[in-house]
């Protein structure tokens, strides 16, 4: 261990090998790489890719943990928040109703402060049964106190699961994190990866330490008693502390990854794709940044200054910094691939946070919101530019339907 | 605005909920029948009921509605016009699941107000229970013993009626007898002629005694500070209770046996309504009542001997029931004590003087019953109560 760090950094960037292979394979390389000590599983489509990528690398004796296949997705979840709660690194996952399934081991792991680390691979919710994507099934713990995340390429998925270990499992934060990968768009798409070298994913990733609050018979505590009115304000309020502290952690862990691995993220809370000079923005979440991006560079060949903000952290929201952000432009448009009925403006669950951060900074551009690529129905180019079309026409002054759905047929 | 009554009944969940209810009800409905408003509720935070653990249920009513909302959407009431203690044991304070530490039962209790009791006992022994309070405040005792009247099926044994004749007594402000008759009647199509007679006994044979400022219970009952959300452990874990220590034997300083360390912010003083007195002269030291107690009540002394610990003891009855040795373990009613002091601790020091103490609460127990301490109890206490009311 020693003697790797002390590697001269040439001789390190030989270790690093390249393979093609899926953001769910990505995420399972990750599991390997920080020496996850236990997981659990539950088949269900897309998630499942990661359970089988798992089952190999331990088949093949390449990693060494307990894989318990659960019986179904509440235990899955709440035989790794036991298993974290005694100090394992834990990993775990699920998709749409999978997902939901598991909501009250979701929703008790927060307040106790476990670090989970889980995948979502982005499904629609049933009914009716369908396998592409859509966020409402991660969307659903985002008041809870889960850290939530997207990615939109597979080295970012293996570079964010490991940056999801060193942020949850920081003392200060100590709140589980789930890393969402569009259904099929990543789960499924082989892309070329670096893969890092195990001896920097350990000085990148200190071991889980959990601390006063491990579970352990030297360490005789209870956890999770019943508790009443006379508490639950002050856990709360513990929670959201922790919550708050997580920004900085996740600043850091970016900062100190660039340093080790050499590869840079640039703001960690979200991308920005050709804003320097734009007059108007687009804003996503996920794999719909490739037809965005794609749109983009022939919007830009046809004159017309149109950036894209990508969002990865969703929970914690950097509120301040994107309404900064979003400020300087003329209008924006955000695209939600998820629903969120009855909401303000009828829009979708980003649109409608977008627009409060942007309030609270006393922005005044239109914010105009779409719901497009539900169930896994592909963003289009044409779509993006009818995006675009309707983003210029509300810069320009001209009234918008605050919400409009792309790419459906009417 | 116009005038907010408000009454609170202090009872043991789960079996006195019904009664309770009933109470609070009526004293609703027939202050409406005088032209008032009110709501009856449970306090929240007793619920889930568990059973003897003390909870309380109240009637808040007001001259008006507005007068009404200044009482409502509150846990429970700032301070009570009447007090009502369906169970005297209660008498020494309430230890309930919707707060930390003991209040004495006369905590809510105005100024001037009326704290009424079923009990056997005397007004001075009441009082003696009862914790000491900066200001005078009068007692009405209704002669009964604690009624068991049950959750899923009500044996009515007439106290709620009784109990409200004297609410309609003390404070004739808050409803008049003849709408209490009125409403007795109208809830209670086969009962209520009955019952009304029940109120009316009970209205004229009602007298209270007045209670003088700092008079009764000196003792200070524990309280529990609460911590600010930054000095609380996060992660909802608190720290496990550390194993326990060997006893010192009070006379001899021998060293020995096992006291486990307790929960030091929940005690179970008044839990219970009976306590086991263990006459250690004809323990066998079979360990029974040790393994048997669901609360590991018992503290095993340096010669073998099992100790009951009062702060530990929810008063079930199990070590009585499981004890092999006739007359070894008796539960005794909880208001023959005066203190949770070590019977062990008594008994090592004199042990003649602990065995005339022994026989003279196990002779002279009230009787009381869990509802379930042998059969047919119940049914004798009813031909009791007949007697008395
Ligand atoms: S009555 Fe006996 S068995 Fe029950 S809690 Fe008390 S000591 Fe234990
Ligand atoms: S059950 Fe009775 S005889 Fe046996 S140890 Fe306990 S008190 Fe003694």
């Amino acid at each position: 261990m020693a003697e790797a760090i002390a590697t001269p950094p040439a001789r390190e960037a030989a270790t690093e090998k390249t393979s093609l292979i899926t953001g769910s394979e990505a995420i399972a390389i990750a599991c390997q790489l920080a020496d996850v000590d236990v997981i659990t599983a539950y088949p269900i489509r897309p998630y499942d890719t990661v359970m089988q990528y798992v089952s190999k690398l331990v088949a093949n004796g390449e990693m060494d943990c307990e894989y318990i296949v659960a019986e179904g997705e509440h235990s899955q979840f709440e035989v790794v928040k036991h298993a974290c709660a005694c100090g394992a690194r834990v990993f775990t996952g699920s998709s749409g109703v999978g997902w939901m399934y598991a909501m009250e081991a979701l929703t008790v792991t927060p307040a106790l402060r476990i670090p989970v680390v889980a995948m979502v691979g982005n499904r629609a919710l049933d009914d009716p049964g369908a396998f592409g994507v859509e966020h409402n099934d991660a969307l659903a713990v985002r008041d809870l106190g889960w850290q939530l995340v997207w990615v939109d390429t597979a080295q970012e998925a293996l570079d964010t699961a490991l940056i999801a270990y060193r942020v949850a499992e920081d003392r200060r934060v100590f709140l589980p994190c789930a890393i969402s990968c569009d259904g099929a768009f990543l789960t499924h798409s082989q892309g070329i990866v670096k893969v890092p070298d195990q001896a920097k994913v350990k000085q990148f990733l200190p071991a889980y330490d959990r601390g006063d609050l491990l579970l352990h018979p030297d360490n005789p505590i209870t956890v999770a008693p019943q508790a009443n009115e006379d508490w639950l304000m002050e856990i709360r309020r513990q929670t959201a502390a922790a919550m708050e502290r997580s920004p900085q952690v996740i600043r850091e862990a970016y900062a100190s990854f660039e340093k080790i691995f050499g590869r840079s993220y640039g703001n960690p809370f979200f991308e920005e794709y050709m804003t320097d000079d734009a007059d108007i923005v687009l804003v996503g979440m996920g794999t719909l940044s490739m037809p965005v991006k794609v749109t983009i560079r022939q919007l830009r060949a046809e004159g017309k200054k149109v950036g894209f903000v990508r969002m990865r952290w969703f929970r914690p929201f950097a509120a301040e910094e994107l309404a900064k952000s979003l400020g300087r432009f003329k209008a924006v448009g955000v695209i939600d691939r998820d629903f969120s009925l009855g909401a303000p403006y009828s829009s979708g669950v980003l649109a409608t946070e977008v627009r409060a951060a942007m309030y609270g900074a006393g922005a005044q551009q239109p914010v105009i919101g779409f719901i497009a690529g539900l169930g896994g129905r592909e963003v289009t180019v044409p779509d993006v530019r009818r995006m675009s079309e309707i983003i210029s026409a509300a810069a320009e002054g001209k009234r918008q339907p605050p919400t409009q759905w792309i790419g459906l047929r009417e | 605005m116009g005038r907010l009554y408000a009454v609170e009944v202090v009872y043991r969940g789960i079996f006195q909920k019904t009664l309770a209810k009933n109470i609070t009800r009526a004293i609703v409905l027939a202050a409406h029948r005088d032209g008032k408003h009110g709501i009856s509720f449970g306090r929240y935070g007793d619920s889930p009921e568990r059973n003897g653990i003390p909870a309380k249920a109240f009637a808040i009513v007001g001259d008006d509605e507005v007068t009404l909302e200044e009482g409502m959407a509150k846990y429970e009431p700032k301070e009570v016009d009447v007090t009502i203690c369906v169970d005297d044991t209660l008498c020494k304070g309430v230890e309930s699941w919707a707060w930390y530490g003991l209040q004495p039962i006369n905590r809510l209790t105005k100024p001037g107000g009326t704290l009424i009791v079923t009990s056997l006992e005397t007004p001075e022994r009441l009082i003696e229970m009862s914790h000491r309070k900066d200001t005078p405040y009068k007692l009405a005792i209704i002669k009964a013993a604690a009624s068991f009247s049950g959750l899923w099926v009500y044996k009515d044994d007439h106290t709620d009626a009784r109990i409200l004749g004297a609410v309609a007594r003390v404070l004739p402000e808050l409803f008049s007898l003849g709408s209490l008759q009125e409403t007795l009647k109208e809830e209670n199509p086969k009962t209520g002629e009955l019952l009304a007679v029940s109120a009316q006994k009970q209205f004229d044979r009602t007298s209270t005694v007045g209670v003088a400022a700092g008079e009764g219970n000196t003792e200070v009952p524990y309280t529990f500070e609460m911590p600010k959300w930054t000095e609380m452990r996060e992660g909802i874990a608190i720290p496990g209770i550390p194993a326990g220590a060997a006893i010192k034997d009070p006379v001899t300083g021998e060293v020995g046996g096992f006291q486990p360390e307790r929960n030091p912010t929940f005690k179970k003083y008044l839990t219970r309504t009976m306590r086991p007195v263990v006459d250690f002269e004809k323990c066998i030291k079979c360990e029974l009542c040790w393994i048997a107690c669901p609360d590991s009540c018992f503290d095993v002394t340096p010669e073998k001997l099992y100790d009951a610990n009062m702060a530990a003891c929810c008063g079930c009855g199990v070590c009585e029931a499981i004890c092999p040795v006739e007359k070894c373990i008796t539960m005794v009613n909880e208001t023959a004590f005066t203190d949770n002091a070590s019977q062990w601790q008594a008994f090592r020091k004199d042990a003649p003087a602990y065995k005339s103490w022994l026989v003279t609460v196990i002779e002279n127990r009230p009787d009381r019953s869990h509802g379930f301490r042998y059969r047919g109890q119940y049914e004798e206490q009813i031909k009791q109560e007949v007697s008395h009311g």
